[in-house]
């Protein structure tokens, strides 16, 4: 599950984004929206543990985020979360099994070409194991990426702009594979997206049965703006479950 | 897999960059290679031709050249001096032993030399086949003649006047293989040995016009130079300076000698040395760049593995160890490069067959060519690496 309270991250030469609470139940489905720039990045980096929170509690798969080192963020990273890039980050030297090992070792794991194969077939790219990332379509080494994500059973499924540049068909393919790998592996599902077209993807049964929550982050701009202006209003505004 | 395996992969993933900078670090480190190679076969060669000898004698001029001359073999002598007065050296009380060398003709570009059994015994060199000679005109060939020329037992030939090929043929004084040496890694292997007397009746034969003329000649009998050692280590002060100044001889000291060639030779290494040291300098550059390159093109991926769960460290580890795989396989290059340029060098100035310069060795000095060469890729790979460990996530994140 994720919980956070009061977070907020201040860059050395930038204002403070603050950020909503929330409360994503395990297995849940969290939409993180808002226009480029407005945080979304920052949101996942904090809870991937790469940053710790300048102020607020941010708790992650059963552990505090707040003062965690970097080493053990990193293993803990490696065994809780699971991420899909926007771009996919495919390795062109290696084959599809070869990216899919690689994932293995940075987690500090064993290469497990069982494990590799199985969840290559979950995502039915098995076939392609061999070959190189430049020989796949778009939607395939989606599934190579997606495979990676999961390959280590993450707890939470972070996944950054997974329709950007896809069209109506494509991105609800897209939308409907995480949704159906994240409950495969009983992940909560993190999509940070700019696109307005996920909300709509996203069944109306996820939202009842796994309590699908919309976070919606406001431009940093309009801090600035509002701050100008003496509106005083918070940074962001949190969408509500 | 291991980081090694993983680093080989992005190596070989841009080939065309990873052979140049082997290809560059391997030149620079096969200059090392030639040099220390060339060194090492140039130093031990003198330290085995000139073991044993401590003065030259022989006709004024160049110390140098008498040495080259006389001892390696590898220029022609400075002139003749009389055999009486090499006689009477021999006498000197100073001196423990005396071997004569008599020059001037040559048998398909290898020296006939002149000498006593005691040069073949000087060089602790022994028979493979057959025996010394024990009378004018019979030889014993050194291994190298008789590998190359083919020569048998019992097999006669006639030598050509001059030390190069290509002289006039004393065609009425043949000479007889009687004995062949086997290989003493001297510079026996590469003569061919006769009585001295052998020397003085072709040239005699081939200039004297009647028998007058041949008693004239054979009164004034001359050798090219001699070898000595000294009985005492105090013959080292008096001896050269009694040769120089009282006789019509001349003494070099192979050891002085030697080192004035050294130092000679070692400005041009120091030439080459600074050449080398830029061209490592290049490489290690070269090496920078393509790693420098390789992170900025790669920093995505590897802010993704960092994503994945990888360390800090392990991300600077794989750079490392493509810098070692450089480093590794220029060292190869290297070595195998600086082995063929030294043979390259041996048989295009032919003296492969003196053995100054030859085939391929392995002093331990060449220990230092990998060594450099891990030494110049880590140098070169600190500073990525280190971009490496700080490869910023959150730069992957905001990547669109």
């Amino acid at each position: 599950m994720i919980r956070s309270q009061g977070l907020s991250y201040r860059y050395p030469q930038g204002p403070a984004l603050n950020f909503p609470d929330v409360e994503v139940a395990q297995g849940a489905v969290l939409l993180l929206s808002g226009p480029s720039g407005c945080g979304k990045s920052t949101w996942l980096a904090l809870a991937a543990g790469l940053m710790a929170p300048s102020a607020g509690a941010l708790a992650v798969a059963g552990r505090s985020l707040n003062a965690i080192k970097s080493v053990a963020a990193d293993a803990w990273r490696a065994r809780a979360i699971g991420y899909l890039p926007q771009k996919l980050h495919l390795s062109a030297a290696l084959t599809v099994q070869q990216n899919l090992a690689m994932a293995q070792w940075a987690g500090g794991q064993p290469e497990d070409r069982t494990r590799i194969g199985a969840a290559l077939q979950a995502l039915g790219v098995q076939a392609l194991a061999q070959r190189k990332p430049g020989q796949l379509s778009g939607g395939q080494a989606q599934r190579v990426a997606l495979a990676r994500a999961v390959l280590l059973q993450p707890q939470v499924l972070l996944a950054d702009e997974p329709t950007a540049s896809l069209d109506d068909e494509a991105a609800a393919d897209a939308v409907g594979l995480l949704l159906h790998t994240a409950g495969q592996h009983g992940a909560t599902l993190v999509i940070a997206t700019h696109d307005a077209r996920v909300a709509q993807l996203i069944p109306a049964g996820v939202d009842g049965k796994n309590g699908f929550q919309s976070l919606r982050l406001l431009h940093r701009r309009l801090l600035i703006d509002e701050h100008a202006d003496g509106v005083g209003k918070p940074a962001h505004e949190g969408g509500t479950p | 897999m291991k980081t090694w395996v993983w680093a080989w992969h992005f190596l070989w993933s841009r080939p065309l960059n990873a052979a140049l900078n082997v290809l560059l670090l391997g030149l620079g480190l096969g200059s090392i290679t030639f040099l220390l190679l060339v060194g090492h076969q140039i130093s031990r060669a003198f330290e085995r031709d000139l073991a044993g000898i401590d003065l030259v004698v022989g006709a004024k001029g160049s110390p140098m050249q008498l040495i080259l001359s006389g001892v390696l073999h590898i220029d022609v002598p400075t002139g003749n001096v009389p055999l009486k007065a090499v006689q009477a050296l021999a006498k000197n009380p100073l001196v423990a032993s005396l071997i004569p060398i008599s020059l001037g003709d040559n048998f398909q570009a290898y020296r006939i030399v002149g000498t006593s059994p005691a040069y073949i015994s000087h060089y602790g060199a022994t028979l493979a086949q057959g025996q010394a000679w024990s009378e004018p005109m019979q030889v014993v060939l050194g291994a190298t003649v008789a590998r190359h020329l083919g020569l048998q037992l019992g097999q006669r030939f006639v030598g050509s006047h001059g030390l190069g090929g290509g002289g006039h043929a004393h065609g009425d004084n043949p000479y007889t293989v009687v004995g062949i040496l086997a290989p003493s890694a001297s510079v026996l292997d590469r003569l061919i040995l006769t009585d001295t007397a052998s020397v003085w009746k072709v040239h005699e034969d081939y200039t004297a016009v009647d028998d007058d003329d041949r008693a004239v000649m054979a009164d004034e009998r001359e050798v090219t130079l001699a070898l000595l050692s000294y009985k005492t280590p105090l013959a080292a002060v008096s001896l050269p300076r009694y040769v120089n100044t009282s006789t019509e001889m001349q003494a070099a000291a192979p050891a002085l000698e030697i080192s004035r060639l050294l130092h000679m030779l070692g400005l041009g290494t120091d030439v080459l040395r600074a050449f080398t040291a830029v061209l490592l300098l290049t490489a290690a550059l070269s090496v920078f760049i393509a790693l420098w390159s390789s992170l900025r093109e790669r920093r995505a991926d590897l802010a993704l593995l960092r994503m994945l769960g990888a360390t800090p460290a392990k991300l600077a580890a794989l750079l490392l160890c493509e810098a070692l795989w450089l480093g590794l396989l220029a060292s190869l290059l290297g070595l195998a490069l600086g082995q063929g340029f030294a043979a390259a060098l041996g048989w295009f100035l032919q003296l492969d067959s003196s053995l100054l310069l030859g085939g391929l060795s392995w002093p331990a000095e060449l220990v230092w060519v990998p060594a450099l060469a891990l030494a110049v890729s880590l140098g070169a790979a600190l500073l990525p690496a280190l971009g490496a460990y700080r490869v910023s996530v959150l730069e992957l994140l905001q990547t669109r």
